[in-house]
């Protein structure tokens, strides 16, 4: 990888972000909810989107679903995808490319299928939408093959089975399923795993992996949890209060990340190769208010490397520059932020 | 499943036989002699102490209520007479199982009152239903979908005048207004389908369905508007979306099937309290149904039609009740009964 984006009007990728911004407005103001997010994905890459509540990710993947639209949310900048720009898109033209072009994994996955219908019911919904003409009995085994794809054991009888029949494994492949019935060149997953048990985990994510080998589809996993994106994806953009402050390859985010904020999220991790008795360090305070965020740099209230006299981290708002490799949005200079993460943040071991 | 309606079936039955007894108990505690109702203006002791046995009323309460109870598996006769009966057979009144008692006001067996009254109530319950559900549940859908806007705020606003209002000024206000003032419907008056076909029939259920549905309607609306907002806040709706389905199926396949399987519960108890009778939209319309002639039986101290309307009434909550809840294991898998 180059700069975090290439310059203006040479991007080939598969999807390009750039300038996205989403905003609600409340009866306390408007809430800036993503605030110019600029990012490329090419086919057949993953990149991960990190932060914490509220930080603006799961905004993004609705937005680029265009699941905003019908709503009181404004958004802006452009969502190039093969070269469309998605928010200049006819309603109707979007929805024939949701599901087929761009499918979409939730957290949750016993909310997100309906309890009243078959999982293959649904799945199959979800083929004959974007495949009108085949038949039903065609699309009915084709999805038998996918739900063994994912590795649902017995798939002709769990074809017929409800949501609630299934364990929460299960069910998030059936998800998967769904997701990938259609072939779809980009997948965003929002917290694919947060809601599964810490054995699933893992197991989901490998399966994520094989699919997206054999499928060479592009995927945006969304999360909060470093540790989940750690193997998966090629890219990793790290997201605070709506803006991203730190974009780049997955090495660069776990062994040279350059931004506080990242820092206290490999901190928080629980790790391997720590001292047991080391306790986990929590970021102190709150998630910025996104409907009037700090001044200067939005993390500067809980930056424990703030210099507001020197650098001005109170006053000035940093910059993400996407024309760099890797892109961190903050005032300390960089090579005071290598030398930091060398003494403080990395451990022996990486 | 079967076996869960089995004994759903049979306590229903315990149920309404425990409420025909308390409903005796209740009567037979009142301090007015109900042989004197019997008797007429040249009543005279022996000719009441004479009504009264026949009427079995000078039995305790739980010997009555056994005899009833025998009555509805067997049958009986009336007045329950073997010296009369050897006499004088012509006076003696049969009642075939099941029976429900025979009315000494009405010189009729109970059956009878029932068999010609429950058809009008049914068929104004039944109307009634079929205008609420559909203009109640259209409405809560349409003031969902348009939440917040002016059409929200007029059908919820407008279905609260009417709920607001007593049941006999709606009823009345209609009568005097759409049939005698400006004519717009013709008088209402219950002429059964053998009568004088559909249309009759339709035309004068017209007005007492519309009063009994514009006083449900309301409920209706804001139930059925507050589960599609649920619903419409659900993720599976978001993956509906996401899958890239059209909006209309999203709303009838996606929306409204987890939004109106509550309505359906609710709509059926609400039914079956209807089909036994509704007392003050029949006595506005002059409607001869159950409800009426329940109060009729009540102020007369007509124990036997009271017992059997009681009996019907409660038979159709209680199947309402059973029914309701079957049905809610077939729309919803999740539920199973065992």
């Amino acid at each position: 990888m180059s700069t975090w984006v290439p310059t203006e009007g040479t991007s080939e990728a598969l999807l390009s972000v750039r300038d996205l911004k989403v905003t609600f407005p409340t009866e306390d103001g408007l809430v800036k909810a993503v605030d110019g997010l600029t990012f490329d994905l090419n086919a057949g890459e993953t990149l991960g989107i990190v932060g914490e509540s509220g930080s603006g990710k799961s905004v993004t993947s609705q937005a680029i679903m265009g699941l905003h639209r019908g709503t009181r949310a404004k958004v802006e900048g452009s969502i190039g995808f093969e070269g469309r720009d998605l928010l200049k898109l006819e309603d109707e033209e979007l929805r024939v490319m949701r599901g087929r072009d761009i499918a979409m994994i939730f957290q949750d996955p016993l909310s997100a299928l309906h309890p009243y219908y078959t999982v293959g019911n649904q799945i199959v919904e979800a083929y004959k939408i974007h495949h009108g003409k085949t038949s039903k009995s065609a699309a009915r085994a084709h999805v038998i093959d996918m739900l063994e794809r994912v590795g649902i054991p017995n798939p002709q009888k769990r074809i017929d089975q409800y949501p609630h029949e299934f364990s929460g494994g299960m069910r998030q492949r059936a998800m998967i399923a769904m997701a990938l019935v259609n072939n779809p060149r980009l997948v965003i997953a929002d917290e694919p795993t947060t809601a599964l048990d810490v054995t699933v985990q893992a197991q989901i994510l490998d399966l994520l992996m094989d699919l997206q080998k054999e499928m060479n589809s592009a995927i945006i996993i969304i999360t909060h949890d470093l540790g989940v994106v750690a193997e998966m994806a090629d890219k990793i953009m790290v997201m605070y209060g709506g803006k991203a402050v730190e974009g780049g390859t997955a090495d660069q985010t776990f062994y040279s990340a350059e931004h506080p904020y990242t820092w206290g999220l490999l901190q928080s991790m629980p790790r391997i190769d720590r001292e047991r008795l080391e306790r986990l360090q929590p970021i102190p305070g709150n998630p910025p208010s996104l409907i009037s965020p700090p001044s200067g740099c939005a993390f500067h209230p809980r930056c424990a490397y703030r210099d507001d006299e020197n650098l001005g981290c109170s006053t000035i708002v940093p910059e993400f520059d996407v024309q760099d490799w890797h892109p961190v949005r903050c005032l300390i200079p960089a090579p005071k932020r290598k030398a930091i993460f060398d003494t403080e943040i990395r451990t022996p071991s990486s | 499943m079967f076996a869960y309606i089995v004994r759903r079936v049979a306590a229903g039955m315990v149920m309404i036989l425990a409420m025909s007894l308390v409903t005796m108990v209740l009567f037979f505690a009142s301090p007015v002699d109900p042989a004197r109702y019997t008797c007429g203006k040249n009543c005279t002791p022996e000719l009441l102490e004479q009504n009264r046995k026949a009427l079995g009323y000078d039995q305790p309460v739980l010997s009555y209520w056994v005899d009833f109870t025998k009555g509805i598996f067997v049958g009986s006769e009336f007045p329950k007479d073997p010296a009369l009966k050897k006499s004088a057979p012509e006076t003696i009144a049969d009642c075939p199982a099941p029976c429900l008692g025979y009315s000494p006001q009405s010189s009729r067996p109970v059956r009878d009152i029932i068999v010609e009254k429950l058809p009008v109530s049914a068929s104004l319950a039944i109307a009634a239903f079929i205008m609420w559900m559909i203009a109640g549940v259209g409405l809560g859908i349409v003031a969902a979908l348009r939440k917040g806007t002016l059409v929200d705020r007029a059908i919820v606003g407008s279905a609260l005048v009417f709920y607001a209002f007593p049941t006999f000024f709606i009823g009345l206000g209609l009568y005097v207004f759409l049939a005698l003032k400006w004519g717009i419907v013709p008088v209402p008056a219950y002429t059964s389908i053998a009568d004088g076909g559909v249309g009759l029939w339709l035309q004068g259920l017209l007005l007492p369905a519309l009063t009994l549905a514009l006083v449900y309607i309301a409920g209706y609306i804001r139930l059925t508007r507050a589960f599609v907002l649920e619903a419409k806040g659900e993720d599976y709706l978001r993956t509906a979306q996401a899958k890239g389905l059209k909006s209309g199926r999203i709303l009838f396949k996606h929306t409204l099937r987890g939004a109106l399987t509550p309505i359906a519960t609710v709509a059926g108890l609400d039914l079956g309290g209807l089909l036994g009778g509704t007392i003050i939209t029949e006595q506005v319309f002059n409607y001869d149904g159950l409800g009426r002639t329940a109060v009729m039986a009540a102020t007369t101290y007509d124990l036997p039609v009271t017992v059997g309307i009681v009996l019907v009434a409660a038979t159709f909550v209680i199947t309402a009740n059973i029914v309701v809840d079957v049905l809610y294991a077939v729309i919803d898998p999740r539920v199973k009964y065992s």
